[in-house]
């Protein structure tokens, strides 16, 4: 026990009287572990960012909007106007294979009313399918359309966040009844916020959402704006909108080589460039967090090794009093070891405040970042490494020295 | 020829300094017996090889051939770790640059060979205060080597060296680099240290110094050429 308070004492001792050395090579490490983690968690909080801003148009949809022919086919002439009805989708829906989950949307500009308040909304007609599709989660308390909304024809409405707040302020929309179109409807839940960076009929946080069935009945629309379906694999997802496409071609006759007739807005294709940007943006981010790396490395590592060159006489002084060789490699792996986590953790509190006091408004571009601790520490520990391997060799080799060689080093 | 007090025997030892190209031979076989109690000042003209011999007796340095007991114990084949514990506890080195450790207090320098040796706490406090006594700077323990005088700064150099009540110490050119008072402070102090029963062996160019010591020896080009030998003790003859 002696031994270790003794050692412990003579690091105490050595760490403070080298008072700069200590600093610049903490100051080392700090800057080394603020640079990687800082730009690792705006990286991060980026990717994350775009993800969430794509995944608010959907989960990897396929929007299709029926159109007009452009090929004649089986004596029908060209420019023929598609017009796709709720059985076409029930049709799709049990014959293609390819197909995971598929909704129609109808949509129109209606009239709200509420109390003394009079509006113009958009209101979409859409299938249960819809909310997991479009990622339209419920905030708590709330639920989105269900298969017996659909099938009783109930007047009720999922609304989006921003307009439940402009409607109902700060109390609870859910419950609440409100006038569409001239019948009354009963709020039965409100869309949890999301980032949506795109869109094809307005913002969902300033929509309606009501059953299919419903709209169809209020306003005697017969045909679809437009259906969005989902692949069973995303890989497939081209195959999937073919065979849609020829199911809908033998129905309403049509060439199913026309891609016309239906026209698709594949979502996959944007998910699948964010991803080879993401990969791309990521190697730029592995490159430069490498690079900030090697150079904190190259710093601490040359304080080190200027350090264990001044200290060689005192190495000398301590081995002609006595100290074993052991005994001085022990003590400055023990300082590196202090000093690493020092710096560190230094490093990591600035990061953290940093991260911290990160302006809100920048969230729609930047995301929020978040300090990811396994980088953290891992580029803390990488430094220390380095500064250790750096400083070790040295040291061994002065420890390794007659005590009257190293004492006239200078 | 080694007696049962002899406290340093050295056999032929001879040391080459290889510098690549030339080959320097700095000592060329000395034959040297210190006995306990003995108070021994090594001479002879600079380069002649005395502070190369002084610091393989210190064992600071290695012979590259030759026969070195310390205290009966063979020094060669020594592990690292062996020669540091002979280093800490047999000798007591003082050195002409006084070799303190610049950044710490005066106490902490005295302290520093307690800690390498294990002494537990109170006792190092007691030895430090004592040894601090012994050299007239009880008052100044918590002063910096920087904030002390040259003959202050060996004298706490002395206290360091006898921290571990070594059987030898070993002062090279100890007042080299004093003026005369603080080097007759100095003189006095080893002469105390002598008269209390201490082995001393010095290194110096200072004739008052040397005649200090009841035996001289000189060094020329890497051979003893003079042993006065000591009164009342075995001296070797030459050979």
């Amino acid at each position: 026990m002696t031994s270790i308070f003794n050692s412990l004492r003579q690091l105490w001792r050595d760490l403070r009287t080298q008072k700069l050395r200590t600093f610049l090579t903490t100051l080392g490490i700090v800057w080394g572990t603020v640079a990687v983690t800082l730009l690792l968690s705006f990286g991060q909080a980026m990717h994350r960012q775009m993800l969430k801003n794509v995944l608010g148009l959907g989960n990897a949809i396929v929007i299709t909007f029926p159109r007009s022919t452009s090929k004649p086919f089986e004596g029908l002439g060209k420019g023929r106007p598609m017009r796709v009805t709720e059985e076409d989708i029930e049709l799709v829906r049990k014959r293609a294979t390819l197909v995971d989950a598929i909704s129609s949307e109808y949509a129109d500009n209606l009239q709200l009313k509420l109390g003394t308040k009079t509006m113009a909304v958009d209101v979409s007609g859409v299938s249960p399918e819809f909310g997991e599709m479009r990622n339209m989660i419920p905030q708590m308390g709330g639920r989105f359309l269900n298969p017996l909304d659909e099938s009783q024809k109930r007047r009720v409405a999922f609304l989006g966040n921003e307009l439940a707040e402009d409607l109902f302020g700060a109390s609870n929309p859910v419950g609440q009844i409100f006038r569409l179109h001239g019948s009354p409807f009963t709020v039965i839940g409100v869309l949890e916020p999301k980032t949506q960076d795109s869109s094809y009929s307005g913002r969902d946080k300033d929509k309606v959402n009501i059953p299919g069935s419903t709209f169809r009945a209020l306003t005697g629309q017969k045909y679809v704006n437009l259906f969005i379906f989902t692949s069973t694999d995303v890989q497939k997802t081209k195959q999937a909108a073919d065979e849609v496409r020829s199911i809908l071609a033998g129905k309403l006759r049509f060439d199913p080589t026309d891609k016309e007739a239906m026209m698709t807005w594949d979502t996959t294709e944007m998910f699948q460039f964010m991803d080879s940007f993401m990969t791309a943006f990521k190697a730029f981010l592995a490159i430069v967090g490498s690079l900030t790396l090697v150079v904190g490395g190259i710093g601490v590592s040359n304080i080190m090794s200027v350090v264990v060159e001044e200290r060689t006489p005192e190495i000398g002084v301590k081995m002609a009093l006595g100290a074993r060789p052991r005994g001085i490699l022990s003590q400055f792996l023990a300082e590196t070891l202090i000093l690493t986590a020092v710096g560190g953790g230094i490093g990591l509190l600035i990061t953290f405040g940093i991260c911290e006091a990160w302006p809100a408004g920048m969230e729609e571009f930047i995301g929020i970042p978040e300090v990811d601790l396994h980088v953290a520490l891992l580029t803390s520990a990488l430094l220390g490494l380095i500064g250790f391997v750096a400083g070790f060799f040295p040291a061994r080799s002065a420890a390794n020295l007659d005590p009257v060689v190293a004492m006239k080093m200078t | 020829m080694t007696t049962n007090d002899s406290i340093i025997a050295m056999e032929q030892i001879r040391k080459v300094y290889d510098t690549g190209k030339v080959q320097v031979e700095a000592l060329r076989g000395i034959d040297l017996e210190i006995s306990k109690g003995e108070f021994v000042a090594i001479v002879g003209p600079s380069g002649s090889g005395k502070s190369t011999l002084m610091n393989l007796i210190g064992c600071l340095d290695t012979p590259t051939s030759g026969v070195y007991r310390l205290t009966g114990q063979l020094v060669a084949g020594m592990k690292k770790d062996e020669l540091a514990t002979v280093r800490n506890r047999r000798v007591g080195f003082i050195f002409q640059n006084f070799n303190l450790l610049p950044q710490i207090s005066a106490y902490e320098n005295v302290e520093m060979p307690l800690l390498f040796g294990g002494v537990p706490r109170r006792e190092r406090r007691r030895r430090v205060e004592a040894l601090m006594e012994r050299v007239g700077l009880a008052d100044r323990m918590e002063h910096k080597p920087t904030e002390l005088s040259g003959g202050q700064m060996q004298r706490v150099a002395v206290a360091r060296a006898l921290a571990m009540d070594p059987d030898i110490l070993l002062a090279d050119e100890p007042t080299g680099n004093l003026d005369t008072s603080s080097g007759g402070d100095i003189m006095e102090l080893f002469q105390d240290l002598w008269e209390q029963g201490g082995t001393m062996l010095v290194i110096t160019h200072d004739p008052a110094l040397a005649r200090r010591a009841r035996r001289q020896v000189e060094i020329q080009d890497g051979l003893i050429t003079r042993d006065t030998g000591s009164p009342g003790a075995d001296s070797t003859p030459l050979r």
